[in-house]
């Protein structure tokens, strides 16, 4: 019965730092990875289609389902009249209607949902609905819900010192604009839910979703049962990069619903162009400035303006802009800053996180003044960003009063700048550009340093679950969820270093709410450091259990006890560590234990806008040298070096996969992916035809990703490690600053500043270089 | 309804299916083979991708009735028991994925490619997945084990 686990001889294998493949790479690979479409589905298990608005504002003066219910295959019709609860699944405020009442604030909103055999029969039963609408006037633009002051959450204000003084006062002003584009997440595997009735009217949801508390308590409240009644469990994600934060809960819902109204088990998948109309993507955001400086470059006053494109609600938009002001210094010291972040409320589809979460937008709009401020005084922009970092005691100290405790970027950036040959690359570039009229080449660095951890405080917390059983085999569960950035992997390796036992005897299991409650998203890019120190202590927790039996075992103290390659060492004697937990549970101790984890240090007052929201900072550099074809302006990124910040890496190969990953993912935002809403609110780019994200070919041939040495983080995170989910994304800004570069070649004036707004499609760059 | 008869992953099935049936919801739906994965539904993204007579195609604008008499390969079939298909290791062992939606059909297509190109070059491997979207990874990674792969195909 106790088939005790096989000890080699030797180290336990798969311990922190080591570069360990995915634990799912051998399922993955061979097609046995099960996603929520993957699964078996349970006989009778039905299928949902949701019908949406084709208005982007208006009122519904009739909404007519009878020939939905009679077509052929149809079980059931779901509208607002059927939730049993609350027919809204607003994760901050309750203005996520799940079936529009009376008004639709967006094309692709949600009206009713009809239930069939298949999918297939749904929807074209869903065509046979009479909606008509009148039509009321909508806002589509970020400009027209400024112009008609049009707000989803009051404007917030980022001010230290006095900006208007310091600006007045510098012996150079310069004024801006800059929109920045949205982006879809454009994750491979879209939106789905399975929902599974049970009795007393409990149900399961198997759902694709970065936050299952979130879908649990918004299933919950939508089926009027208590959250207890609601299970919400998820595997694996296929991508998510904060997609699948909120955006998951309106069709876990509807699914939830269905399972309630027809006792059987609703699978709900949305098609990629359902899901990409019907879901919210990244800001899109307008941003005006107008800064002073001094001859050198130096920043000593700004006054800026984000505007962000909210959509019809709220959703997480102000946490999100929030971080775009928390990123608006990006890695640089401003004297005097006035900021305001206006969420303007638009008759679109609702915005939401995505990688980034607002910091990458405030970090576009520094690297551009910063580029404008260089260009002006006919600076190479390296130089007047490195005059501007984050330095000593007097210029340490962060617009919302953060002092910058670990600034490693300025030798970070000499790094990369010696490794990348950045100086004999700038001169190359200016005798490319000097020698062909044609063809023009651009480089840039730009620096990243991104705050870590969630800015609203009380969600910085994490719970594990760990049980041993008898033959020493490890059952690891955590509030974490894996979408393909390796949480799952780190968190096993920890624990396996916990118990000095090799990787493959930690069974990583399903994260479910049935085993960790009230947890938060795994976004923030917080995953490890919350969740592994969650597991850490846990295991931790065991481990003093097993080392209390093994020495009264050994005949040693408990604090004598030791693990590691697969062993419970003590005195000269030892066992192999099933053996010890054998023991334990023959001495009637418990092999089961929650750990549990909160972020310390921070806080942050929301009336001030001062604080510590962020435990540390992540930093990274980015160079990119492209070049453009100034009578198509087609462009190639030729060649990117990158060294970025992961701490003591708890898994290098998994991080630089992130930072390789979210590198080419900004490049992808800031050029190719073009989001086109028409007059009307339609989204005319809702599918890979027409909305582009890299391809393979978009990779630059020469493409150096370091991991920066020696770095371990001053903080006291998970062995020392760092965050790695979000920051590469904003390494693509470089891209950005290097197109504009090539652009800027164009021009015979040296201080020429190019308009050229994100992304920088090949259209926009030909429209900005020299007439 | 038509009958199909397919020789899926080497054993023969015959099956009744509607005409409108997609190659990828036979296998799928009819034959549970869920390795092979619907991202765009459009033939864009390529993770639907599975050989039909040993040539990559996308299989979610494919009929099944197309592949009537036909041998299809999943990414299922690729490994020879517990052993892996050269490709398939060099995905695991070069980190060449993440999520791993996309990662099957990338697989497919790979061993297609390096069937027909012995030596490639790392621009010839970027241009054979350009049908291929991956979302994580940058693909720098897939490139790599596209060449270990190919390299250990034809070694």
């Amino acid at each position: 019965m106790n088939a005790e686990l096989p000890i080699r001889p030797g180290p336990a294998r798969g311990q922190v730092r080591e570069s360990r493949p995915h634990d799912s790479a051998i399922k993955q690979v061979t097609g046995r990875a099960f996603y929520t479409d993957d699964i078996v589905e349970p006989a009778g298990t039905l299928e949902a289609y949701v019908a949406q608005s084709t208005e982007a504002h208006a009122r519904i003066t009739r909404l007519d389902v009878a020939a939905v219910r009679t077509a052929p295959g149809v079980r059931a019709v779901l509208t607002a009249a059927d939730v049993p609860g609350v027919n809204n699944v607003g994760p901050v405020l309750a203005d996520d209607p799940i079936f529009a009442e009376g008004l639709v604030e967006y094309v692709g909103q949600s009206l009713f949902a009809v239930i069939a055999d298949d999918v297939r029969a749904a929807r074209a039963a869903a065509r046979l609905a009479v909606v008509e609408y009148e039509p009321l006037p909508a806002l589509i633009t970020v400009e027209a819900a400024l112009a008609a002051g049009s707000y989803v959450l009051p404007s917030v204000t980022m001010r230290r010192g006095d900006a208007a003084t310091a600006i007045a006062g510098a012996p150079h002003r310069l004024a801006g604009r800059l929109e920045i584009g949205g982006q879809d997440h454009f994750y491979l595997e879209g939106q789905i839910s399975l929902a599974l009735p049970g009795e007393d009217g409990d149900v399961t949801v198997v759902c694709s979703t970065q936050h299952p508390s979130e879908v649990q308590h918004l299933v919950a409240h939508a089926l009027h049962v208590p959250v207890a009644a609601v299970t919400v469990e998820v595997r694996r994600m296929g991508g998510g990069f904060g997609g699948k934060e909120t955006q998951a809960s309106l069709f876990a819902a509807i699914a939830a619903i269905g399972a309630r109204v027809t006792g059987r088990p609703i699978k709900l998948r949305l098609d990629r162009d359902d899901d990409m109309v019907m879901t919210g993507k990244r800001h899109d955001f307008l941003a005006t400035w107008d800064v002073g400086f001094d001859g050198e470059g130096r920043l000593h006053g700004l006054k800026a303006m984000l505007a962000a494109r909210c959509g019809y609600s709220a959703d997480l938009s102000a946490a999100i802009c929030d971080r775009a002001l928390f990123h608006l210094d990006n890695a640089y010291y401003i004297p005097a800053v006035e900021a305001v972040s206006h969420r303007c409320k638009t008759h679109t589809v609702s915005n939401t996180a995505f990688r980034g979460f607002g910091g990458p937008q405030g970090m576009m709009v520094i690297e551009r003044i910063l580029d404008d401020v260089a260009r002006h005084l006919r600076l190479d922009p390296l130089e007047v960003r490195r005059r501007n970092l984050y330095g000593d005691a007097g210029r340490d100290v962060t617009p919302y009063g953060m002092t910058v405790e670990d600034n490693v970027m300025p030798q970070l950036i000499a790094e990369l700048v010696e490794s990348s040959g950045y100086q004999a690359r700038r001169e190359a570039v200016a005798a490319f550009n000097a020698a062909n009229p044609i063809l023009k080449k651009g480089l840039a660095l730009t620096p990243v340093k991104f705050g870590i951890s969630f800015t609203t405080t009380h969600l910085n917390q994490a719970g594990a679950l760990i049980h041993l059983y008898q033959d020493g085999s490890v059952h690891l569960n955590h509030g974490g969820t894996e979408m393909g950035q390796g949480l799952f992997t780190k968190v096993a390796q920890v624990v396996a270093t916990e118990f000095g036992i090799d990787v493959d005897h930690v069974k990583i299991t399903a994260t479910t709410t049935a085993k960790v409650p009230n947890t938060s998203a795994t976004a923030a890019s917080s995953g490890s450091d919350m969740n592994g120190k969650a597991a850490q202590a846990a295991a931790q927790t065991l481990k003093a259990r097993l080392a209390e039996v093994a020495a009264a075992e050994f005949g040693c103290r408990p604090e004598d006890v030791a693990f590691a390659d697969n062993r419970v060492s003590g005195g000269d004697r030892s066992l192999g560590f099933a053996e010890v937990v054998t023991k334990a549970y023959f001495a009637r101790v418990s092999l089961s234990s929650t750990g549990y984890y909160r972020t310390p240090k921070i806080h942050f007052d929301k009336d001030s806008f001062t604080g510590r929201p962020f435990y540390y900072f992540a930093y990274g550099a980015a160079v990119a040298e492209v070049t453009i074809d100034t009578l198509t302006g087609e462009y190639r990124l030729d060649r990117a070096d990158i060294l970025h910040d992961c701490g003591a890496s708890l898994n290098p190969a998994i991080d630089r996969g992130q930072v390789e990953g979210g590198f080419i993912q900004g490049m992808g935002w800031l050029t190719s992916e073009e989001l086109v809403f028409d007059g009307r609110g339609r989204l005319r780019t809702h599918a890979p035809s027409t909305y582009k994200i890299p391809a393979c070919g978009d990779v630059p041939a020469e493409f150096h990703v370091t991991l920066l040495r020696d770095n371990p983080n001053t903080e006291p995170t998970i062995h020392r490690s760092k965050a790695v989910g979000e920051p590469p994304l904003m390494l693509g800004i470089s891209v950005f600053a290097a197109l504009r570069d090539a652009v800027a070649a164009t021009y015979d004036d040296p201080a020429a500043l190019p308009a050229l707004d994100a992304p920088a499609t090949p259209e926009r760059v030909l429209a900005a270089i020299a007439p | 309804m038509p009958t199909v008869t397919i020789t899926v992953n080497g054993k023969a099935v015959t099956r009744e299916v509607e005409a409108r049936t997609l190659l990828v919801q036979f296998l799928r739906e009819h034959l549970s083979l869920t390795g092979t994965h619907v991202g765009c539904d459009t033939s864009q993204c390529g993770a639907c991708v599975v050989h039909v007579d040993g040539q990559a195609i996308k299989s979610c604008t494919t009929l099944a009735v197309q592949a009537d008499g036909s041998a299809v390969t999943t990414i299922e079939g690729l490994a020879d028991g517990q052993t892996l298909h050269p490709m398939q290791e060099a995905f695991r062992e070069h980190h060449g994925l993440q999520c791993g939606f996309c990662t099957p059909g990338m697989i497919m297509t790979a061993v297609d490619f390096a069937k027909n190109n012995k030596n490639p070059t790392e621009a010839e491997i970027r241009q054979a997945l350009e049908g291929n979207i991956c979302r994580c990874t940058g693909y720098h990674n897939i490139v790599k084990a596209v060449a270990a792969g190919t390299a250990a195909m034809n070694g």
